[in-house]
């Protein structure tokens, strides 16, 4: 194909990717008398007014804080659950590992839909309705299949006359795994944790069915249920969207290579 | 000496997330699959076996089977969609070229942000008065409130956002393929068409099933993009199987036949994996 | 310094034997080869000393110690592994120091014995480099320290020169032999290089099919092998074997083996006791030059004669070429008997 073809072909992409966004960043800074009309497309003079109501107006700093909280808590704990398990599945002899694997896989497919009534039920029994714990439980277990799918790949990938060597060495099977295995699986555990923290930023169903006030909302659902008197804030939205995506663009462009790594072991694996 | 077992108990590495799968994900559907076979509501006092009753009453639900199509619509058209660009997309960029980390970035970004932020950005763009697609169009199309629109409109979103990881998915796959093969086909005299057809298609179907279960099963349970951004309107247009469940539980505050509702969304999952897994044992033959 | 016993030490996969019923003792101190061919067991039999699998049948003994079902840790071994398996996140230090740290060792201990191991094995200067920086001799030298760094009292290696090219693997076999002589650690050595067997070891046992065929010391396992097996393993160039009526043509042959004149039989003999000549000499056999290969040292002639395939040693000088005829000198005291079909050895007393 001509690269004149491919790079025209490549602008468009790019473009349709962007231009959302793009779109959403001029309405953050268009004045509010400006919002109802179009054209102009470009504003004829930039402001702030939209950022700083929703951090005064709002509790958007907490929200944001909320979010950040969760997901951090989750990618630890889905980690700390799903690294040995991985390391079992890998290294260790384990009967059933086949079945194991799939059945974790199939796990991983379920609507969220299908659980989400018991398990409100069931949190709000436990009095833990309205609260961070609810979603840090119920994410770090959803996100534990994928985890632990990428996690067994990048053990299984090891020599394994190193674990061998540590056992000889004098390393209990746990050693071997604190000592050899862990430190040299590194960018699978960073891929794993980089799309944990993407799952528990964006998740929306559980979010919005366990909690009730901006105590423990996070960030998809404070801004898919934002307070607007009379007409739909746009610009305040916008402003939001905008503060929301800045850390998701900074994850996407400094751990690209990590985040595709993680996406495609699966999948060309199959 | 006294002779001790080796200490490799895999199963305390296996246990702390066994019991969270469990007790988050196996036994909820446990509880939803009983809870199905139940008249359980707030209003009705309370719970009481029923038996199939409430799939019966699912079979004759008028609007369960509006859901149902709108589900299948929006499946079978979105993930089609996604698979078509994705695959030119992919093709287009498959040869090595510089600004390849750049390019992944900003391909990324769709997937990335949260479904019910992409949904309020698409709202804005979708408005009938005063939003930028209408204005570039030139049109005075009533995109999120017209039955007709609706849906079409969901699915085009649903398509910007996903489509990038089909991309991903598709991009690593050609990446596989040895530039041999290309070689030896140009040798042979194949060109362009016929390289893309006999060739390079074939050793991809494998990524191409990883890309057509993932992506169909992610269409099935879909419930974030069409609940912000419609919430399910106007007049049940864009209701899928999950909002109509949603809806049923939350709202209606009926949990026998939600939970019904529920099961149907797991059965479609589940029937379209077995579907691809039967597809992909024959492929293998 | 342990000795080692089996005692009907097996091990299968599946209902596949991989190892027959081994009883066998390795005495303290000692340097002692498993050879064989690939799949013969070797190497299952070195991993069933150090742990890294369970027999299913039998028992291990370190001394009067039974270890079979000790963990690796808790048995005292070091092993040295064909990949060297060397820890890549860590530097060569912390590679030699890592079995002092897993057992808690003191810092200062620590740093004295691998600086005696670094000096013992010309490390030194390597110590802060990564083990993707080093060369396959150097890394073969730290997978040696780290396992002496913990005066273990059996060393384990399987087939630790294999991955060297041929000029180093020479040189690691004099450092291997001047170790053993500094530390005199009970070590079992695996390898499917008969020469490096016979060169390092002062007892061999070959392995094949997962039994033990013979052993003994390499000189022995040479000049007397128990069947046809060990014959044409041992040895190189490999053994010359005629088989069939030609065995009895052979003059000067007829008359060894009274004992077994009517069964069938395969003679073998020793190419470096095949004498070649140009002429024809009273007793020799003719045999049409196939291949010559000049070593330097030796003149390499194969021939055939009577369909079968001699190989024997000429004078460097001698003026020979393909498709002429040689005469081949068979001696008929250096000959060795074997049972035509079960290759059991047949002495003539």
């Amino acid at each position: 194909m001509r690269p004149v073809l491919r790079a025209a072909g490549l602008a468009l992409v790019i473009t349709w990717c962007l231009a959302p966004f793009l779109w959403q960043v001029i309405t953050s800074v268009r004045p509010a008398a400006e919002l109802m009309s179009l054209p102009p497309l470009i504003p004829t003079r930039l402001t702030a007014e939209h950022y700083a109501a929703i951090f005064a107006g709002h509790p958007f700093l907490r929200i944001i804080a909320n979010s950040a909280l969760v997901a951090a808590c989750t990618t630890l704990l889905a980690l700390a659950v799903g690294a040995p398990a991985a390391f079992a599945l890998a290294l260790l002899r384990v009967r059933g590992r086949a079945v194991i694997l799939a059945g974790v896989l199939a796990i991983s497919m379920f609507p969220p839909i299908a659980t989400v009534s018991p398990l409100f039920l069931a949190l709000s029994a436990l009095g833990l309705h309205d609260t961070l714990a609810a979603l840090v439980i119920t994410y770090t277990t959803f996100s534990l299949p994928l985890a632990v799918w990428l996690l067994t790949n990048f053990f299984a990938a090891l020599p394994r006359e190193l674990y061998a060597a540590a056992r000889v060495d004098g390393c209990t099977a746990f050693g071997a795994f604190a000592r050899v295995a862990l430190p040299l699986a590194a960018p699978g555990l960073l891929a794993a944790g980089l799309l944990t923290f993407i799952f528990a930023w964006n998740e929306f169903l559980f979010a919005l069915t366990f909690t009730a006030t901006e105590a423990a909302r996070t960030i998809p659902v404070g801004i898919a249920l934002f307070p607007g008197l009379h007409e739909v804030p746009y610009g305040e939205i916008a402003a939001a969207a905008v503060t929301v995506t800045l850390p998701v663009v900074a994850l996407a462009c400094v751990f690209q290579r990590r985040i595709v790594e993680g996406l495609t072991a699966g999948a060309v694996k199959g | 000496m006294k002779l001790e077992r080796e200490l490799d108990r895999p199963l305390w590495y296996l246990l702390p997330g066994g019991v969270l799968l469990a007790a988050v994900t196996l036994f909820p559907l446990a509880h939803v699959l009983w809870a199905s076979l139940e008249r359980r509501s707030v209003l009705h006092g309370p719970p009481r076996f029923v038996g199939l009753e409430n799939y019966l009453r699912l079979a004759a639900d008028e609007r369960f089977w509006n859901a149902l199509g709108n589900t299948v619509y929006f499946a079978a058209v979105s993930v089609a969609l996604e698979l078509l660009l994705g695959l030119a997309i992919a093709l287009m960029l498959a040869r090595a070229w510089r600004g390849r980390a750049l390019f992944y970035g900003v391909i990324l970004l769709p997937w990335a942000v949260p479904t019910a932020v992409s949904a309020r950005m698409w709202e804005w763009m979708y408005d009938a008065e005063i939003g930028v697609l209408n204005y570039l169009a030139g049109a005075h199309v009533n995109w999120l409130g017209s039955p007709a629109w609706a849906l079409n409109a969901a699915i085009a979103m649903d398509v910007w956002k996903s489509t990038p990881f089909v991309v991903l998915l598709l991009l690593a796959g050609l990446q596989g393929i040895p530039q041999d093969v290309y070689r030896a086909a140009a040798v042979d005299g194949a060109s362009g068409w016929s390289v893309l057809a006999r060739i390079t298609l074939p050793l991809l179907a494998p990524v191409i099933m990883v890309a057509l279960v993932f992506r169909t099963i992610d269409a099935f349970r879909v419930f974030d993009a069409i609940y912000v951004l419609t919430g399910g309107g106007p007049a049940d247009s864009t209701e899928t199987l999950s909002i109509y469940a949603y809806k049923a539980l939350f709202q209606g505050l009926e949990f026998g036949y939600g939970s019904a509702l529920a099961v149907s969304v797991f059965a479609c999952v589940g029937l379209a994996a077995l579907l691809y897994a039967r597809l992909m044992r024959e492929a293998l033959r | 310094m342990a000795r080692i016993r089996f005692a009907g030490l097996e091990k299968r996969f599946g209902t596949q034997p991989v190892l027959a019923p081994l009883d066998l003792v390795i005495e303290e101190g000692e340097f002692f080869t498993f050879v064989g061919p690939s799949g013969c067991g070797k190497s299952t039999l070195l991993h069933l000393i150090a742990g890294i699998e369970a027999p299913d049948a039998g028992a291990i003994y370190f001394d009067d110690d039974r270890v079979e079902g000790l963990a690796p840790g808790a048995r005292d071994v070091a092993m040295v592994f064909q990949s060297y398996a060397l820890y890549p996140h860590l530097t060569v230090r912390e590679n030699i120091a890592f079995p002092l740290r897993v057992r808690g060792a003191a810092r200062a201990e620590i740093g004295r014995e691998v600086g005696r191991v670094a000096e013992a094995l010309g490390l030194a200067a390597l110590l802060d480099r990564r083990p993707r920086e080093l060369s396959g001799g150097q890394r073969q030298r730290v997978a040696l320290g780290r396992a002496l760094v913990r005066r273990p009292r059996v060393f384990l290696m399987d087939e630790p020169l294999s991955n060297l090219d041929a000029r180093l693997r020479l040189e690691m076999r004099e450092e291997l032999k001047r170790l053993h002589e500094l530390y005199r650690i009970t070590t079992v050595y695996v390898t499917h290089d008969q020469e490096e067997a016979m060169a390092l070891s002062q007892r061999m046992a070959v392995l094949a099919a997962g039994r033990v065929q013979q052993c003994g010391a390499p000189q022995q396992v040479y000049a007397d092998p128990a069947n046809l097996l060990v014959a044409q393993f041992i040895g190189s160039p490999p053994i010359n074997i005629i088989r069939g009526d030609a065995v009895r043509d052979l003059p000067g042959v007829a008359a060894l083996l009274p004992a077994h004149a009517n069964e069938p039989l395969a003679l073998g003999v020793r190419p470096a006791d095949v004498r070649v000549h140009f002429e024809e000499r009273p007793g020799t056999i003719p045999a049409e030059v196939t291949l010559l290969e000049p070593t330097g040292s030796d003149l390499w002639v194969v021939g055939r004669w009577r369909g079968q395939r001699l190989n024997g040693r000429a004078a460097p000088g001698v003026r020979l070429e393909r498709g002429a005829t040689a005469h081949f000198s068979i001696p008929s005291d250096r000959v060795y008997f074997f049972a035509a079909d079960s290759g059991a050895r047949l002495r003539s007393d």
